[in-house]
């Protein structure tokens, strides 16, 4: 509750959530406003915004509506932004939580192993999965899971280090818990705050990757994501610039939204910052 | 000197006048400090003294200036000879401090900056206010490190911060504190953190360097003893306000605050109380065998390769006794502590418990030993309800819920607790009441000893008696047995029936504590009896005294 009423008091983080709530929102209302579907056919190609009141926001190349597309994606960049960083934190949590914990020749194992994961581009690897096992949604999505985790892992890790010494921890090994019980109960509730503000820049990172692979006509062509639409401008940008443009701003204000709400939560979880000024 | 501020006493050094320092909205009182008046005689040592919070640091503070952000000066003037630190701007004010009014603070660690050496710290304090030349500068840091009895001053000038032992550092912050000669020098708690004998070695030297040149020293302590051994007169402090100020000889022993009464009751007296439990000869519940225990050396520089930290240990712990581990830091008793509740394995040695070797299995061990910890705050994990954290033991042991929770609930009420605080979190207790749920924790396994590692050392006087007070009505009833680490010998003194003396990982000396303590046979024993502050003032003559009464009515209220 506290924290609540110190995640409010930042004006930033207050718009952060409300431009996710917006975003949140069109993906919601989407197939309500456009029951259509949003890749099929409406009218003339590339109609300006304004030009035909039937399409506020114009059309792209092959004649379909920019808002429909628009709206439809916003449910297709959160989808893939909530999974993929759900995937990123659960992998990252119990590669660090393990090594963290434990230390020893496991923890440097896994941390190895991690780095290994960290010295390859993230975009390059992606690239690599995409094309090893096709591009459909799910395997997109898994992928950009696959890798954002080492991060995760190692922030994580970072905390389990200084944690289980602490007295809590060993208080409750004495009284004859088990590993699981000191994990999952005493250190990994006061190790996630960290990881969940960082869960922020992953989620947003995720959404800035898929984007990128759809610029590329690497994403899957079948459905109206933000990136597609970017990567369908991209051959009368400089005459209809918009086409591009406007799923740009979408995925700027969305991107933005998310980061503004890991910095303010950041603010609100750390006590120190907590405390006035 | 112009004596301009009124004549009644000669011209005090420094002066508080009806002070007050606004506490941020929403902190538990308006004011850190107020109307405090004090008045602080050329070559006198005036101790204010008070238990935490009670302002007595922002006091110090106020007159440096340093208050930390929050805090703010409401009103009242701080004179020093006559003039008004707090109406100075601010250029002045930073001429004022370091060459008129210095500060030694608690931690030398922190203190000092640990990429600078010692000289090179030394050195900025002159090149800051005078203009001397470099060899003048040396020259006059290797005297004052001579001064304040440094072993080997042109070393510790090249020293590291980390390369002092901790009453090196604070003797090196003194000489710092003490290079421009200050008129007043404020001594925030500095000798805390220090072990007894160390305490005792920086104490006559602050006493030593005042007479010889006259110094003003405004000294802050929690600690009476502290007090009886170093102030020409005291000030004590209680929730912001000043209660009672008059010369050491009277506070000590003529108090005529209610509040000064009741800290002074609670400073334990150093003879242990008439033996107690004559039949506790029984047998031996807790037996340690030549322990050893060795730390490797971590890092690539340090120059000891391996540390001892236990070296042949031998203790016996018999049944519904209670037997004190006492030492100074480094003694090695912690990590006896630790091995004996198997937080640690031990090179060699033979750990039994009630006849049989310590089991490995972590549930089995669970049910014979259990631990209270020193730090309340950090013993306690700060997200689960204080209720659960008691009763988890006794569930991963196999006992239902239900019955877990009741049984939490029974032994809050034991320790003092309300019983419905089970479903509170830890930070909506105090420091006191934490050690209490820790307590209760331990005592929910029903084990047959209880290891204590200095259960009552973060706590203030009064909720140290009142814990002590607990533990000793808890052995009482359940005849528990307990091992008592501690570094306070008035504290081992009111608990313990025997204690064991460590030094550098060995025992010296045991045997029951109202033996050791009246004839020690042991120089270290001697020693740290002779260095414990204010034992002429405050210890040996209280005789046969029942335990202190816990002052302010019910445990919960106080603390």
């Amino acid at each position: 509750m506290r924290t609540w009423r110190l995640y409010l008091r930042s004006p930033a983080a207050v718009l952060g959530a409300l431009l996710v709530s917006v975003v949140a929102a069109m993906g919601l209302l989407a197939p309500f406003l456009y029951p259509d579907d949003p890749l099929g056919l409406a009218g003339r190609p590339l109609q300006w915004p304004g030009d035909n009141p039937r399409f506020p926001l114009g059309t792209d190349p092959s004649g379909r509506d920019i808002a429909a597309q628009i709206f439809h994606g916003a449910r297709v960049s959160l989808l893939i932004g909530f999974a993929a960083t759900l995937i990123a934190a659960a992998i990252g949590i119990a590669v660090g939580a393990l090594a963290g914990f434990y230390g020893g020749a496991g923890d440097t194992a896994l941390m190895r192993v991690t780095e290994a994961f960290q010295t390859l581009p993230n975009f390059l690897l992606l690239l690599l999965l995409v094309a090893v096992f096709g591009s459909d949604l799910r395997t997109i999505t898994v992928g950009i899971g696959l890798v954002s985790w080492p991060p995760v892992a190692r922030l994580t890790r970072a905390e389990f280090l200084t944690l289980r010494t602490r007295e809590f921890v060993q208080a409750a090994r004495l009284q004859g818990l088990g590993d699981a019980h000191l994990i999952l109960r005493e250190v990994l509730p006061n190790a996630l705050p960290p990881v969940l503000v960082y869960a922020s820049v992953v989620m947003a990172v995720s959404i800035l990757l898929e984007s990128a692979l759809s610029f590329l006509q690497l994403s899957d062509p079948n459905v109206p994501s933000w990136g597609n639409l970017i990567g369908l401008g991209r051959n009368v940008l400089r005459t209809e610039w918009y086409v591009s443009a406007i799923p740009g701003v979408a995925i700027l204000l969305t991107i933005l939204g998310v980061s503004l709400v890991g910095q303010g939560l950041n603010d609100a979880l750390n006590p120190r910052l907590a405390g006035g000024r | 000197m112009p004596a301009d501020a009124e004549g009644a006493a000669p011209a005090a050094a420094l002066a508080v006048e009806a002070l007050t320092v606004a506490l941020p909205p929403g902190a538990d009182r308006p004011f850190a400090l107020r109307e405090g008046s004090l008045r602080l005689a050329r070559g006198e040592i005036l101790c204010v003294v008070g238990e935490s919070g009670s302002g007595k640091s922002v006091m110090a503070m106020a007159v440096m200036r340093l208050l930390a952000p929050g805090l703010r000066v409401e009103s009242g003037r701080v004179l020093l000879a006559g003039a008004d630190l707090l109406a100075l701007p601010e250029e002045e004010m930073r001429r004022v401090r370091g060459r008129r009014v210095a500060m030694v603070f608690q931690e030398p660690m922190t203190a000092l900056n640990p990429l600078m050496t010692v000289g090179a710290q030394l050195a900025e304090t002159w090149r800051t206010h005078t203009d001397l030349s470099a060899a003048e500068i040396r020259a006059r840091s290797l005297e004052a490190l001579r001064e304040v009895a440094l072993p080997d001053p042109e070393g510790a000038l090249r020293a590291y911060p980390h390369e002092l032992s901790g009453g090196q550092r604070q003797r090196a912050m003194i000489a710092t504190a003490l290079a421009l000669e200050p008129e007043v020098l404020i001594c925030d708690e500095p000798t805390t953190a220090l072990d007894v004998t160390t305490q005792a070695q920086v104490l006559s030297l602050i006493r030593g360097l005042q007479r010889r040149r006259g110094t003003a020293v405004l000294f802050i302590t929690h600690d009476f003893g502290v007090v009886a051994e170093i102030a020409d007169r005291v000030a004590v402090m209680h929730r912001g306000e000043l209660v009672e100020e008059g010369p050491v000889s009277r506070v000590l022993t003529a108090p005529a605050h209610d509040y000064t009464r009741r800290l002074l009751a609670a400073v334990p007296p150093l003879r242990a109380p008439p033996s107690r439990r004559p039949d506790a000869a029984g047998e031996a519940v807790l037996e340690v065998r030549g322990l050893t225990k060795t730390y490797s050396a971590a890092g690539l520089f340090r120059r000891r390769r391996a540390t001892r930290a236990l070296d042949g240990v031998s203790v016996t712990l018999k049944r519904g006794a209670t037997l004190g581990v006492v030492g100074e830091s480094g003694s090695g008793k912690s990590t006896l502590a630790r091995c004996v509740v198997g937080l640690l394995a031990p090179d060699g040695g033979e750990i039994r418990i009630a006849g049989a070797p310590l089991p490995r299995a972590r549930a089995e061990a669970a049910k014979l030993v259990q631990m209270v910890f020193q730090d309340p705050y950090a013993s306690l994990n700060p997200r689960r309800r204080a209720g659960e954290q008691v009763a988890q033991g006794p569930v991963a042991a196999g006992a239902p819920r239900v019955e877990a929770m009741e049984r939490a609930r029974g032994l809050f009420e034991l320790v003092g607790l309300d019983p419905a605080a089970v479903s509170r979190f830890p930070h909506e207790f105090s420091g006191g009441q934490r050690q209490r749920i820790g307590i209760a924790r331990a005592l929910a396994m029903r084990p047959r000893v209880l290891v204590a590692d200095e259960p009552v050392s973060a706590l203030d006087v009064s909720v140290q008696a009142q814990v002590l007070e607990l533990l000793r009505g808890l052995r009482a009833r359940f005849g528990l047995s307990t091992l008592f680490i501690t570094h306070d010998l008035r504290v081992a003194a009111q608990v313990c029936d025997e204690v064991a003396v460590m030094r550098d990982g060995a025992v010296v000396e045991a045997g029951p504590v109202a033996e050791v303590f009246a004839t020690p046979r042991h120089a270290y024993t001697r020693a740290l009896l002779a260095a414990v502050p204010g034992r002429e003032a405050l210890g040996l003559g209280e005789g046969p005294s029942a335990p202190a009464a816990p002052p302010a009515g019910a445990p919960t209220a106080g603390e």
